[in-house]
């Protein structure tokens, strides 16, 4: 039954090659490789530059917020001797003696001291049992539970064993649990950290709304800007868009301190409100170091990436669809809302998309203008780089906000369509 | 169908200025009739398309007036004037389909929408394209786009029809069958048409009448056979059809006829049409098709030899490039007719025409 | 044209880096040093940069940084060390050198003391670690604007935390460190106890209490230079700050600020080289050179901070500019030493990343 379309087609291969009797479609591959291989050639630079300064460093990053080597191979004797342990009481003096053995083979290695901070990353205090331990371990005597115990009470404390076991595999999910507010407890299980020292959860909350607001605000104040820059006459638009870029050719450090000086309590804006009278020099408002003041900042710095794709969109829609809309009956307004705003949809979402983006991996404008409540979450993630060099931490954080970024784009993507995006 | 003498569109004195220095339309008096199919035909910069936005709305009049079924519309805006209108890129709303495009005026006019529904079907079945109504306007070819916007500029029964250049992005073959869809669509509805075009076959194919333009004042009104046959100016002679134009200063003057010494040499007898007094310039218009190769002796008032420089063959006549009267560009048409004459490059004949076929107008 | 114009930049600087990322490396008789930059850099460089350069004749290149140990991490693990010697705070300098960031410091290099008392008597208790030898001693404590307190004026750590009391903004700086301890101090607890205190759950709840009846008063700052700013720009009344650029700001700047010693948290900074610094012999040699008897008190005549030498007390004179007798400026003089909480580095070794999240989940509330 199905060998009749199979003899066709093999037929019909047979009769397709060229006039010395090779076949078609080797001829053509034989052609086509030539330029293909120009063409690979052409971006290879490029290719070679992503992938060195971009790819790479993020599959780094990434698998720096699941590894952990540093229990495993410093605490080999320990780790071998706890996979028997049951987690409820003490374990044995076996595992004393083989962690006495461990303690004292890190501190040796000059190990001992990044031992501690991953240790002490995961319950607080472990540090300092750690290195105390391990300068008095070399004296330590059988039975060495009493030993240790006698160095650091904390010894005696089914948490600190727990502790040492959880973190034995290479590859662990602490970071992502601990990046979303969540940790092992005692007996194993995930739950809830303390409630004062649950911060992430909120954290991307926040970074989300606020990034929300920017977006809306700036397509608020980009569409009118997009609007006129589209329709204005050439002599003018030039100026404007002039005016629009003027931001992308001034560092970003001086546009953010320069909102500082206009909104700080002393500032400008503050001082011309006293002198209105509008309200008394006691009564001066705090406009800036808070969530209001990053998101005035980073409205204004991140509108030119509304505005952009905004405009080249409506610079496509030619000035015949509103004439006709009205010529068919439509008033003004019904023209613009039903025939022109349509039309800007890819823009709009285009625009919406970039600064979206932007705005939730933002790092500077928050830290300098934020405050205590206008933080975002990248700073959080610079804190753990630069501060506490929790880097598991901070790449398991910054792990969360690139795959938020990648689910909207596929939303994105499912909903509108990339190849609708526009971005000038 | 309806009543010719009715007027639907006038324009009274209407002057139009962008800048304030240049009038791009200079004292306009025109009067369309209701379900005329005027064509407004000129070269680019003559002042047309302001003329058909003035009507249109979308510029305002700067003196003068306007009036649409004898109301002044100077100062209804676009939407009110009920003015169906095609655009030269045929603006359809490429975020609606098809059968939406045409349901929007009538959504906009509050029609109820089983009434919606069926004359969206009605206007899709006149431009037969009953299938393609949920198609996005991207997909569909460039006649089918054309065809779409006539039916959404009529779909809701508009007294007037404005085209500005509807056919310009087709190919020529459907641009001549499209101009004849145009024109029956027009002869079977009765609706009034304003068309814009610097296409003069096609505003010859189309028009009850046309407005020739130029330089922002209409230089002639008529209908295209008088238009062709009776131009009365040079400008209009030589924009409509293709023409022989010679110069020279008029001799003599009797009753209808004139007498003209041409500047190349040669005394021709020509209909005075509008020409000044004697000694002033003149030029002749010629149709090519109406000189005859060696007439017989003694019939023709004007018989010249010629030179002939140059022959192409067009299938239906034979193109032929002659130097007559110092004038080196004279054309002359010989249709492939079975007796027609055999001429041969670099050979001399005569030509011959009628007093009525060459007319003497401005200089 | 407009590219070509681009590239040309581009090959410029980077032709410009490669020249002086080579001079940098290829010269042994230059030095990078890193310090906290402003006043105190510049008590650095006219204390021990020029002298230093004056007798050996290399040249040194000051860096300002603020803090932390994540550069030279950086640094240490990309095996491209680019400074030679940092100016660290305490926790720092223990926590680098636990987890192998710094070369250990051998000390014999350094010079006995001008009356003739070996180094490691020399220099106060705990100036001289594994890796790293104490500089100065500092404090943190909070300052105010005179003019803006008219009739009374703040003089514990308690008028720090009662706004009805002394009204106005509080500035305080980002960090759980030395602000827990304050809080504390506040709040009644001896000097002694704070850390005990601190330990417990219930004390840092304590803390946290105390700090929240002024949190919706503070304005938070990072950088060492902030605070002086603030005050000077009235957007703050009184803020914690280094007692040495308050110092600065009054005798230099003759600005109207008094500073608060009472509740006072004392800190050293020290001396540390990054492991596998590329110029370390000589990182080291400048480093004895700097921490000896004259030095230190050479440097005291630039800022306040105490000398970590006891040889070094009695040689401390007046400012270099300002005229002003340093010793009664010293956080270790009898008058500011009364109620003291020495920075617990242990402490904060073992407990910053628990209570630097609650801190930052606090600061979002």
């Amino acid at each position: 039954m199905d060998m009749a379309p199979k003899t066709l087609e093999t037929s019909r291969s047979e009769i397709l090659s060229t006039v010395d009797g090779q076949p078609l479609k080797k001829a053509l591959a034989r052609t086509e490789r030539t330029k293909r291989f120009k063409a690979i050639l052409l971006v290879a630079p490029l290719l070679t530059f992503i992938t060195v300064t971009f790819l790479y460093p993020i599959c780094l990053m990434l698998f720096r917020s699941v590894e952990n080597p540093l229990v495993a191979e410093n605490m080999p004797q320990t780790l071998e001797v706890l996979q028997k342990w049951d987690g409820k009481s003490l374990p044995s003096e076996l595992a004393f003696a083989a962690a006495a053995k461990d303690l004292a083979a890190a501190r040796k290695s000059k190990m001992i001291g990044r031992l501690a901070t991953r240790l002490n990353f995961e319950t607080s205090g472990l540090r300092s049992v750690i290195t105390g331990t391990a300068r008095k371990v070399k004296k330590m005597e059988a039975p060495f539970k009493e030993a240790m115990i006698q160095a650091r009470s904390q010894w005696g404390d089914v948490a600190t064993w727990s502790t040492i076991k959880r973190l034995g595999p290479t590859i662990i999910d602490v970071n992502y649990l601990a990046a979303v507010d969540r940790g092992y407890n005692v007996k194993g299980e995930i739950e809830l950290r303390d409630e004062d020292r649950r911060i992430y959860v909120s954290l991307f909350g926040r970074t989300l709304l606020m990034s929300l607001i920017v977006t809306v605000a700036s397509l608020f104040l980009g569409f009118p800007i997009a609007y006129l820059l589209a329709s204005l006459p050439l002599k003018y638009s030039n100026l404007l868009m002039i005016l629009v870029l003027l931001p992308f050719w001034t560092s970003l450090l001086v546009r953010t301190t320069s909102w500082i000086v206009l909104l700080q309590t002393q500032g400008v804006l503050n001082d011309v409100m006293v002198w209105l009278g509008l309200f008394e020099d006691e009564q001066r408002v705090q406009l800036i170091f808070n969530a209001q003041g990053t998101v005035i900042a980073m409205t204004q710095i991140l509108l030119p990436f509304m505005v952009l794709p905004l405009y080249s969109v409506m610079k496509t829609i030619h000035p015949s669809y509103m004439r006709a809309a009205e010529s068919l009956g439509a008033h003004r307004y019904t023209a613009y809302w039903r025939i022109y705003v349509p039309n800007t949809l890819p823009g709009i979402g285009a625009g919406s998309l970039l600064v979206f983006i932007l705005a939730i991996g933002y790092y500077i404008t928050p830290a300098l203008v934020g405050g205590q409540d206008g933080q975002m979450i990248s700073n959080l993630i610079a804190f753990h780089m630069q501060k506490s060099l929790n880097w598991g931490l901070a790449a398991a954080l910054g792990g969360i906000l690139l795959g938020g970024v990648v689910i909207l784009y596929w939303l994105y993507n499912s909903l509108v369509g990339v190849e609708r995006l526009k971005l000038g | 169908m309806s009543d010719k003498s009715e007027v639907l569109v006038r324009f009274e004195s209407v002057q139009k200025s962008y800048d304030g220095e240049v009038l791009v339309v200079k004292n306009l008096n025109l009067e369309v009739a209701r379900g005329d199919f005027l064509t407004m035909l000129g070269p680019s910069g003559s002042g047309k398309t302001t003329c058909l936005m003035m009507l249109a709305g979308f510029e305002p009049v700067t003196h003068g007036k306007i009036t649409l079924a004898g109301q002044p519309i100077n100062n209804v805006p676009p939407h009110k004037r009920d003015i169906g209108m095609v655009f030269q890129n045929y603006a359809l709303f490429p975020h609606m389909s098809v059968a939406e495009n045409l349901a929007f005026p009538l959504q906009v006019r509050k029609v109820s929408k089983v009434d919606i529904e069926v004359r969206v079907k009605k206007a899709l079945e006149m431009v037969q394209l009953d299938q393609f109504g949920g198609r996005r306007p991207a997909q569909l070819s460039g006649g089918q786009q054309q065809r779409v916007a006539v039916a959404r500029a009529l779909v809701f029964d508009p007294a007037l029809v404005l085209m500005d250049e509807p056919l310009g992005a087709l190919d020529k073959q459907l641009r001549e069958q499209m101009q004849y869809e145009i024109k029956h669509i027009h002869e079977n509805l009765g609706v009034t048409v304003v068309y814009v075009t610097h296409d003069q076959s096609e505003a010859l194919t189309m028009s009850t009448r046309i407005a020739v333009f130029n330089d922002g004042v209409i230089q002639q009104l008529a209908p295209p056979n008088i238009l062709y046959e009776c131009p009365d100016n040079a400008f209009v002679a030589q924009f409509i059809g293709e023409n022989n134009s010679l110069s020279g200063t008029v001799k003599e003057v009797k009753g209808k006829n004139c007498v003209v010494d041409l500047d190349g040499g040669g005394t021709v007898q020509a209909l005075a049409v509008n020409i000044g007094g004697i000694g002033s310039r003149t030029k002749l218009s010629l149709r090519p098709e109406r000189v005859e190769v060696n007439p017989v002796s003694g019939s023709l008032p004007n018989v010249f030899e010629a030179n002939i420089k140059e022959l192409t063959y067009l299938g239906d006549h034979i193109r032929t490039r002659a130097c007559i009267c110092g004038q080196e560009n004279f054309i002359v048409k010989i249709p492939n007719a079975s007796h027609h004459a055999l001429l041969h490059e670099n050979t001399k004949v005569q030509f011959g025409w009628s007093i009525e076929d060459c007319r003497a107008l401005d200089g | 044209m407009k590219l070509l114009k681009t590239n040309k930049f581009a090959i410029a600087s980077a032709l410009a880096a490669v020249a002086f990322g080579v001079s940098s490396a290829s010269g042994a008789d230059q030095l990078t040093v890193v310090s906290w930059g402003g006043a105190y850099t510049k008590s650095q460089v006219e204390a021990y940069h020029k002298p230093y350069t004056k007798q050996f004749g290399t040249k040194i290149l000051s860096e300002n940084y603020s803090g932390g140990l994540a550069e030279i991490k950086a640094q240490v693990e990309a095996k491209s060390v680019k400074w030679d010697l940092v100016d660290l705070e305490m926790s720092d300098a223990i926590r680098g050198c636990d987890e192998g960031l710094l070369e250990t410091v051998d000390i014999s290099i350094l010079p006995k003391g001008d009356n003739g008392v070996a180094a490691k008597d020399d220099f106060i208790d705990g100036a001289i670690t594994d890796c790293a030898i104490a500089n100065i001693v500092w404090s943190t404590i909070y300052a105010y604007d005179k003019s803006k307190f008219s009739g009374k004026k703040p003089q514990t750590m308690a008028d720090f935390f009662d706004t009805k009391k002394f009204p106005g903004k509080r500035g305080m700086r980002k960090t759980p460190k030395a602000n827990l301890e304050f809080a504390l101090t506040a709040d009644g607890v001896p000097a002694r106890d704070v850390y005990k205190l601190l330990a417990t759950k219930e004390g840092v709840n304590r803390a946290f209490k105390k700090l929240d009846t002024i949190k919706s008063s503070v304005i938070w700052w990072e950088a060492g230079a902030q605070p002086p700013q603030l005050l000077a720009d009235g957007e703050v009344a009184m803020t914690t700050a280094y007692n040495g650029r308050i110092f600065n700001a009054i005798a230099v700047e003759k600005k109207p600020f008094e500073i608060v010693w009472d509740g006072q948290v004392f800190d050293m900074d020290l001396w540390a080289i990054p492991k596998g610094a590329k110029n370390k012999a000589e990182a080291m040699k400048f480093l004895a050179f700097s921490t000896d008897t004259k030095r230190l008190a050479g440097q005291a005549a630039w800022i306040s901070y105490g000398p970590a030498r006891k040889s070094s007390i009695p040689l401390i004179g007046k400012h270099a500019e300002a005229g002003i007798e340093m010793g009664p400026h010293m956080p270790t003089a009898a008058n500011n030493f009364k109620n003291v909480v020495q920075n617990d580095f242990e402490f904060w070794a073992d407990r910053q990343d628990e209570l630097n999240e609650r801190f930052n989940a606090w600061l979002a509330k």
